[in-house]
């Protein structure tokens, strides 16, 4: 009986003194935890960035040359984007949304920090031949960043119905693909642009 | 006969060495050429830089756009929205023409700081990094 008792101890001590041995580092080493708990790989599309490699400092960050001195008094992104507003793509930063709640105030004239911008408010509305909903394109947001030279008239010809676009163009970095998929907002959030709903079509509607 | 490979066991092992290494170096420069962790919109400049003996110059977006609007460089300053469409000598940035135009000493840091724009690895090509979605030679 006695022997028995022992016996059904020994897993007990052994399970409690490696809980406390765990525990101890455990404690020291929780900020590394931390962020080895963010998953290396996405589960979902093995194409989408995992959360672990978002937002690298420069010297882990794959382009920057990790022995140069340099590389290590750069800014890490993750610190830059702090007062920023998160988004789910590109950069995880609604750059739109921290200009507008002014989380910054980037120039807009080189010499003059005060200049503002002469933002144009018009949406353009293009109907789009499938299914997706039209697209509503705001010059207010786009002239907040850029002049109208920027696209006017090389990337597209300022006339209405002059300009034929296509996805797969843009997928080609050709016309909104100059800048969306490389520097602003990527293709895949479909809805950012295509966002105004056809009118229901009736079931017994002739086509 | 050294130079038989099936009989001299050397120069057999020899070959099989330098397979593996080219492995290695595969491996190496799989691994350096995913792009996965760069910060979206990096922009690697490489058209003169390792030509002229110099590391590559990154080129960070998301630095500078949170401080300046698009139109201060892709109007002001000149520089076209297109990679590899930009010529930038280091003799115009001393003179104060594009980079030059901030990068003065006085409004950021000068051109002596080599190695804070010189700071990509080895062999980068000139492109957008940071899984840039769109493709193609964004011409227009």
């Amino acid at each position: 009986m006695r022997l028995r008792s022992i016996i059904a101890c020994v897993p007990l001590t052994a399970c409690l003194l490696l809980l406390a041995t765990a525990a101890i580092p455990a404690f020291a080493a929780e900020p590394a935890a931390a962020s080895a708990a963010l998953p290396t790989a996405n589960p979902f599309n093995r194409l989408l960035k995992p959360p672990a490699k978002r937002n690298l400092p420069p010297a882990e960050d794959g382009i920057h040359d990790p022995t140069n001195d340099g590389t290590h008094a750069l800014q890490s992104p993750a610190q830059g984007f702090l007062p920023l507003v998160k988004s789910n793509f590109g950069n995880q930063v609604d750059w739109v949304k921290s200009l507008d709640e002014n989380r910054i105030n980037p120039r807009n004239e080189l010499a003059d920090p005060t200049a503002e911008p002469f933002v144009f408010d018009l949406n353009i509305e293009r109907e789009v031949k499938g299914s997706m909903p039209d697209v509503v394109y705001p010059h207010k947001q786009h002239t907040q960043w850029l002049d109208c030279a920027n696209c006017h008239p090389d990337i597209f010809i300022p006339q209405k119905g002059a300009n034929q676009i296509s996805m797969a163009a843009i997928l080609m970095g050709k016309q909104c693909g100059v800048c969306h998929g490389k520097v602003a907002f990527p293709v895949s959030e479909c809805r950012k642009c295509h966002s105004k709903n056809k009118p229901p079509v009736a079931a017994n509607a002739k086509p | 006969m050294p130079a038989n490979p099936d009989i001299n066991g050397e120069t057999h092992r020899a070959p099989q060495g330098r397979t593996g290494l080219k492995k290695l170096l595969l491996v190496l420069l799989l691994c350096l050429s995913a792009p996965a962790a760069a910060e979206y919109a990096d922009v690697v400049l490489n058209k003169r830089s390792e030509a002229a003996g110099m590391p590559p110059v990154i080129f960070q977006h998301w630095f500078h756009r949170e401080r300046f609007r698009c139109k201060v460089c892709h109007s002001e300053l000149g520089f076209q929205m297109r990679v590899g469409a930009n010529d930038v000598l280091m003799t115009d940035i001393i003179d104060g023409k594009f980079c030059g135009a901030c990068h003065n000493g006085s409004l950021a840091w000068g051109p002596e700081n080599c190695e804070l724009c010189h700071s990509g690895l080895p062999g980068l090509k000139t492109g957008i990094r940071g899984d840039a979605e769109t493709r193609g030679p964004g011409r227009w």
